[in-house]
């Protein structure tokens, strides 16, 4: 294995981690907002409060880590990206910071607010669609670079099938995701309201999520031929994550096993995520840039690959910890401490 | 806006309100931990519960900044490629370590400092709970070492070749532990701490001045400026040796900030004053010798002048105004803090009196104001250059037509999330007072006279 590969794995892996602790958040806000419209916010409010305290920072950090490794390990990215997203990463970055300052506001500070909630709920959905432009110019067809100025299209994002179908896959992927961990928490916590109502949504979303898939996988057919056809060749990656869904979808139906439909729900979306990626390869941004012209130097490679397996060394002990204590305490989640 | 449209100079601007902005929340960020952990720590060593609810009140008002500081990097860790994607596809071969590091370190905090938040009555030893807050002082402490050392290489650039624009032959070890490391970090984390003394310190003082005679407020004060007092001295030191650093690495920023035209011996430090449009120097007070003193250590040491230097690699000559007023205010806090912990050491005089109260005061938000100018000096010090010696800073900007936009966009967002840090940390604690928590928690209000 080369050091791209290691590099590109790395930096996948977290983007991985990213989409799934990100989308529980971000549907969890959504979700909190919803139910308090429709009046059922007693229900869920807590469940939610108390998984989120504890971790959204950490949430944060993953995307952080991101994008601070990819700068590290491929700095032509930031050239490439950098200039072209300008403004979809600032915009990113606001809905970041407003989500984030306005849930310690409303956490800690002052009692609650529906300005903030609906702050919450709102940049919930947006942030996922504002991220995925990243994803989106990848694919190529989306950027111009004329005499060494790189430009994003912005006609050709917006009136694209194929950017409008990852948003809305984004979405619903988010709020499908978080769904079925929070009905798993919540029947942890043998809440059995809050099971009923989550249990509903993410049985809502399952459908929506699994059919939008397969609509992007049909548009990128269009978008990008020749990363259409290295996806045909990892069709089974696409199998085991079609499989993980419906036993996942199966397991929510019978209202039973809601953990391992909730491993299950992470194993479809890593299995296509991945196949999505590896297939990819070898570019970063279709067709300028491959992982091998962006990459840094070999010494710079070494050390971070090193500093990556010592702060996994530090880090996972220290997530086992926060895991236990909040996650998979009994006392706690059932609201004892 | 009133000039022309420059990316450049948007870019500039756009990097100063996120730097300048977190950089408030990142300084307390980085001091409040240690704080909080001394104090939970005298809370257990005299079983005092005055000592424990302050950890506890402190920590709570803590997650709020926390909060900004993480959302602010954030934006500060992407808009470094979003607005200086030049700077960035050079220089994240060499600075790509430390980076990846600092996000390590935050992710350590961040881990425990969650843990710490939500146990304060989990565990039924104190001293368990206590060692949670240790990750967090060092995450905090280690994520400003190293994002300290990347702006280090941007002060004094090595570890590399540099052939035709291509960087070669890196070695990110020596890249990190350039010559500005030790001095720049040492001086960014202590006068985090000492920053996160004198506003906590000012809160109390407040409380005091008030005619709150509760001992938890004296206490608070007590803590806070003999450690205080500790790292204002530890500041002087490190402002010595971070002197005798430019004077041999970056001549040109030492002459910039001391107004030091003439190569000379025996060089005098220039405090305060102006420059006038001839470049002469008006109503400044001269201290003979001590500039070649702080430059070498004795009053022998040449130091170069600014006329002996190319005029196209100097910094603006305002840059002056920052550096003092970072001095003054470092001297203001070594003053009253010393004053505070000499007053009260000597029986019978009363280190709580008016004057002495509205001094700490003051040096809550004055801190805060020297940290500012001590960055704005030691960033526009380097200008015209972003990799020092290597890369100009227009070279390294981004050539995108929006930065206008996104100026405005942010300096909003900034203007909203500091209002409502305001609002929101006043309501939480005006709300819920001292004597009522204390009441709740069933401790003793002493009243002390």
């Amino acid at each position: 294995m080369t050091y791209e590969i290691v590099g590109i794995t790395v930096l996948w892996t977290f983007l991985y981690g990213y989409l799934i602790v990100a989308s529980i958040d971000f549907g969890a806000g959504f979700f909190s907002y919803y139910s308090k419209r429709t009046k059922k916010n007693h229900v869920i409010h807590h469940i939610i409060q108390r998984y989120l305290s504890p971790v959204w920072e950490v949430t944060n950090v993953f995307l952080v880590f991101f994008f601070i490794g990819i700068v590290g390990f491929f700095p032509e990215t930031a050239y490439y990206y950098g200039t072209a997203l300008l403004i979809p990463g600032s915009v990113a970055i606001i809905l970041l910071a407003i989500r984030g300052s306005y849930y310690a506001f409303a956490t800690y500070g002052s009692k609650e607010s529906n300005f903030f909630s609906f702050l919450y709920g709102a940049t919930g959905l947006l942030i996922p669609a504002s991220l995925t432009t990243v994803l989106t110019i990848s694919e190529g067809g989306y950027i111009s670079q004329e005499s060494g100025n790189v430009e994003l299209l912005y006609g050709e994002l917006f009136s694209s099938p194929y950017s409008w179908g990852v948003v809305i896959l984004a979405i619903v992927s988010v709020l499908f995701i978080s769904a079925s961990f929070l009905t798993y928490y919540a029947s942890r916590a043998k809440d059995e309201k809050a099971l009923e109502l989550l249990r509903r949504y993410a049985l809502t979303w399952a459908a929506p999520s699994i059919i939008m898939g397969m609509i992007v996988f049909y548009l990128l057919g269009e978008q990008n031929p020749t990363h259409f056809a290295s996806m045909l060749d990892l069709w089974w990656m696409f199998a085991i994550s079609f499989v993980a869904f419906a036993v996942a979808t199966f397991f929510i139906w019978k209202r039973r096993n809601y953990g391992t439909a909730f491993i299950l729900v992470c194993v479809q979306f890593f299995a296509a995520f991945f196949a999505y990626g590896a297939s990819h390869l070898p570019y970063l941004l279709y067709p300028y840039l491959t992982i091998y012209d962006g990459f840094t130097n070999e010494t710079m490679a070494i050390a971070l690959i090193a500093a990556f397996i010592a702060g996994l060394l530090l880090l996972l002990p220290s997530l086992y910890l926060l895991m236990r204590l909040f996650l998979f305490d009994a006392d706690y989640v059932e609201g004892r401490k | 806006m009133f000039f022309e449209y420059d990316p450049v100079l948007y870019s500039r601007i756009l990097t100063y309100a996120t730097l300048g902005f977190h950089v408030i929340f990142a300084t307390i960020g980085v001091g409040i931990p240690l704080m909080i952990a001394i104090a939970e720590w005298m809370g257990i060593k005299r079983n005092d519960p005055h000592y424990t609810l302050l950890a506890r009140r402190w920590a709570r008002g803590f997650v709020i900044t926390v909060a900004i500081g993480v959302v602010t990097g954030t934006a500060m860790g992407l808009q470094l490629s979003l607005l200086w994607p030049n700077f960035m596809q050079t220089a994240g071969h060499t600075i790509g370590l430390p980076m990846f590091m600092e996000a390590f370190a935050f992710f350590f905090e961040a881990i425990f400092l969650g843990i710490y938040l939500y146990t304060w009555d989990r565990f039924k030893s104190q001293m368990k709970h206590f060692l949670l807050v240790i990750p967090v002082v060092i995450g905090a402490t280690a994520s400003a070492f190293f994002i300290t050392t990347v702006n280090a290489f941007m002060n004094m650039p090595q570890g590399f070749e540099m052939i035709d624009g291509v960087i070669s032959s890196v070695n990110p070890l020596e890249a990190m532990f350039n010559p500005a490391t030790p001095t720049k970090v040492s001086h960014v984390i202590i006068t985090c701490y000492l920053t996160a003394a004198f506003v906590l310190g000012a809160i109390a003082a407040v409380r005091i001045l008030k005619g709150n005679k509760s001992a938890y407020h004296k206490k608070a004060l007590h803590l806070t400026m003999v450690t205080g007092a500790v790292f204002a001295i530890g500041t002087a030191l490190v402002g010595d040796l971070s002197g005798k650093y430019l004077h041999e690495y970056q001549p040109e920023k030492l002459a910039a900030a001391e107004w030091h035209f003439e190569t000379e011996t025996h060089a005098p430090l220039i405090l305060g004053g102006f420059l006038d449009s001839d470049n002469e120097v008006r109503f400044a007070l001269e201290i003979p010798y001590a500039l070649s003193i702080l430059a070498g250590g004795t009053p022998g040491t040449e130091v170069t002048g600014l006329n002996d230097f190319d005029p196209n690699d100097l910094p603006p000559l305002w840059v002056h105004y920052f550096f003092d007023s970072m001095v003054f205010i470092g001297m203001f806090l070594a003053f009253t803090s010393i004053l505070f912990v000499f007053m009260n050491w000597k029986k019978g005089w009363n280190p709580f009196n008016r004057p002495l109260m509205m001094m700490v005061v003051a040096g809550g938000p004055l801190s805060i104001l020297a940290i500012q100018s001590g960055w704005i000096f030691a960033e526009v010090g380097r200008q015209p250059w972003i990799l020092n010696g290597f890369m100009r800073t227009s070279e390294g900007a981004t050539t995108s037509q929006h930065v206008d936009i996104m100026l405005y966009l942010f300096l909003t967002l900034y203007a909203v999330l500091g209002i409502t840090c305001i609002v929101v940390l006043r309501k939480m604690f005006n709300r819920n007072p001292v004597e009522r928590e204390m009441e709740k928690r069933g401790i003793d209000n002493q009243e002390i006279e």
